[in-house]
């Protein structure tokens, strides 16, 4: 029916009140602690780990990619410093790479929304508008840890792969320097930032702009500027992940990597934004955000799941098909390598990521459902978590990998620094969008 | 669709609008709407008419879990018993060797399961007999039916009822 529903106000001021600015700094500061605690543990416990990381290691290669796990074993224990050090930078290096995720995701959202000139995500525009804000942080982070444990996390790093004349000599890793050595990857690595935060501080820009002085101007701006921000993420969501991810295995690599990485990042983007969605409107925000738009949302998250599921899927199959010896150690590593310690996250990752959602969020009404929308996009949140943990780890920390205080800390720790950006961002502005011109489109947004 | 038999009144609207204000008003004055003919999809009729919804999406499920449960029979019989094959050194009977056909499979099935459910159900076999209470609903006129045998109100009630509310013109039809 034309618009039964009656439509609330438009007139919404998000609060960050100060128990949760003094909960977030509770858990930080929790998280922080357990991080403390951890590496004590690890750092008095590790001295016997390191040669049984190789050791490890090289059993994981088994008869082929032997001298590649001990590359990366060298990696993991000879070279750099303690294996708890190593931890401890694959954990940042983890979760930085998963919130730099999240937060340009926002961004991806709004300009895919823009280009396609959609009217029904309008009335939440506010949510994946504020997530950019945690970028330059995760930024900064990324640019420290490469430079302090860059060797630790990057195998590609170290001089004497590309010197003939030494043992170390690596003729496959020395074809891959015109790509991958430090001065381009550092450019790189503050190109994409740069780009990303500057795309994003226009958008927003216009965005307030149009909340004071209405009119088209901002948004026709809106559209040109999220246009160029998509040509531009269309290159760096894959050689990001090239860099951030793959790079970390130096021999391996996959053609479908950039996808899987920009559809892991997408999904773990829209859970959030749905997520956020419900819980403002549990506490009585965005009121008129109605089911319908959260049926669409729901519809994203689900769709994208699958999507996510499909690339895993095309990834694996080729590669296990094929049984490439310098390819299938990717998944034997993970599968059986390291005695066996991945292969728990590496099935946890399917079932958060696709079963569990897919069974879940099918139905019309599991997604007009709060609890029900809750659920399935916590468990998508947690199951990428552990499809970079998947990624990241083994050619890091290897052997003595683990789920502890150390990582359940910098979770914690990343979290509560993400929600207190977001949240200050969001009580910036009205949180209804309320001069957008497509606004009274999304208002009587109804799918029936 | 069931043959139609009995005597039904028939309001001619000229838009959508009004027939679609119109719906609820009837219904609320006791008057059973047996359905309403657009030239094109009014958005949110189903619920004015008080349509239960759709279950076609059980029945999609359920033809998607058949193509699954096929797909997987059908390989593992064949590759598993009845001429396994050496592939790449796989195992005759691999999962990840059969998801392509199974996903294939499972939408194949839904798919003509779907399309055939909806034919099968709007009786929508070769050559059917169009049931059109007026064929200018497939033009420009929005036309509502009230089947007489089901209503207790008058057909003077029902006809004054629909004038009032913005019918054109109000006819009866007789199967």
């Amino acid at each position: 029916m034309a618009s039964v529903h009656a439509i609330p106000s438009i007139e919404e001021r998000f609060e960050f009140t100060s128990g949760a600015k003094r909960n977030l700094l509770i858990g930080g500061a929790i998280g922080l602690a357990l991080i403390i605690i951890g590496a004590f543990l690890l750092a008095n416990g590790s001295g016997h780990e390191t040669a049984h990381a190789a050791e490890n290691a090289a059993n994981a290669g088994a008869d082929h990619g032997a001298t590649a796990a001990q590359h990366e074993a060298g990696a993991a224990g000879g070279h750099g410093g303690s294996s708890w050090m190593t931890r401890i930078w694959a954990n940042i290096w983890l979760n930085a790479v998963y919130f730099t995720g999240i937060s340009v995701i926002g961004m991806f959202f709004m300009s895919y929304n823009y280009l396609a000139q959609a009217g029904w995500s309008v009335v939440f525009k506010r949510i994946p508008e504020a997530l950019p804000s945690f970028l330059p942080v995760t930024g900064v982070i990324m640019l420290i840890t490469f430079f302090l444990g860059g060797h630790d996390l990057f195998h590609w790093t170290h001089e004497d792969l590309y010197d003939a004349s030494n043992e170390g000599y690596d003729a496959i890793i020395d074809g891959k320097s015109g790509f991958l050595n430090t001065p381009f990857f550092l450019i790189r690595l503050v190109l994409y930032f740069v780009g990303w935060y500057f795309l994003w501080t226009v958008l927003r820009k216009a965005s307030l702009e149009e909340d004071r002085i209405g009119g088209l101007t901002n948004y026709d701006k809106s559209v040109k500027f999220g246009t160029a921000f998509l040509v531009f993420f269309a290159v760096t969501s894959s050689t990001s992940a090239w860099d951030f991810v793959m790079s970390i295995e130096t021999h391996w690599f996959s053609t479908m990597f950039g996808w899987y990485t920009l559809a892991s990042w997408h999904v773990t983007g829209l859970a959030v934004i749905t997520l956020m969605v419900v819980t403002l409107r549990e506490r009585g925000y965005l009121k008129a955000v109605n089911h319908s738009h959260l049926q669409d949302l729901g519809k994203f998250v689900f769709a994208f799941s699958i999507f996510w599921t499909y690339v895993w899927f095309a990834q694996f199959l080729l590669i296990y098909y094929a049984n490439l010896p310098e390819e299938i150690i990717h998944y034997k590593e993970r599968f059986s390598g390291y005695g066996g310690i991945y292969r728990a996250p590496f099935f946890i990752n399917l079932i958060l990521n696709f079963f569990f959602p897919f069974l879940v969020l099918m139905t019309r009404d599991s997604k007009r459902t709060h609890s029900i929308l809750k659920l399935a996009c916590w468990s998508i949140i947690v199951g990428h978590y552990f499809d970079f943990y998947v990624n990241i780890m083994p050619g890091t920390v290897g052997a003595n990998a683990g789920f502890g205080p150390v990582e359940f800390g910098f979770i914690l720790v990343f979290a509560c620094a993400f929600i207190w950006f977001v949240s200050a961002q969001l009580a910036k502005a009205n949180l209804i969008p309320k001069n957008h011109p497509m606004l009274e489109e999304s208002l009587h947004h109804d799918i029936a | 669709m069931a043959e139609l038999t009995g005597k039904y009144l028939v309001g001619v609207f000229d838009d959508d609008d009004v027939i679609l204000h119109a719906i609820p008003k009837l219904r609320k004055a006791g008057v059973k709407i047996h359905e309403v003919y657009s030239p094109f999809p009014i958005h949110g009729l189903d619920d004015a008419l008080g349509h239960p919804r759709t279950r076609i999406g059980i029945a999609a499920f359920l033809f998607g879990l058949t193509g699954c449960a096929c797909a997987l029979t059908m390989m593992t019989w064949m590759l598993g018993f009845d001429w396994p094959m050496n592939i790449g050194g796989k195992d005759y009977i691999s999962l990840p060797n059969f998801i392509p056909i199974t996903f294939e499979m499972t939408v194949l099935f839904t798919a003509f399961g779907m399309v055939t459910t909806f034919f099968v159900t709007n009786g929508l076999s070769p050559n059917p007999a169009p049931v059109l209470f007026d064929p200018r609903s497939t033009d420009n006129k929005f036309v509502m039916a009230i089947e007489m045998g089901k209503n207790k109100m008058s057909e003077e009630d029902i006809t004054k009822a629909l004038r009032d509310l913005g019918a054109g013109e109000v006819n009866i039809k007789q199967f």
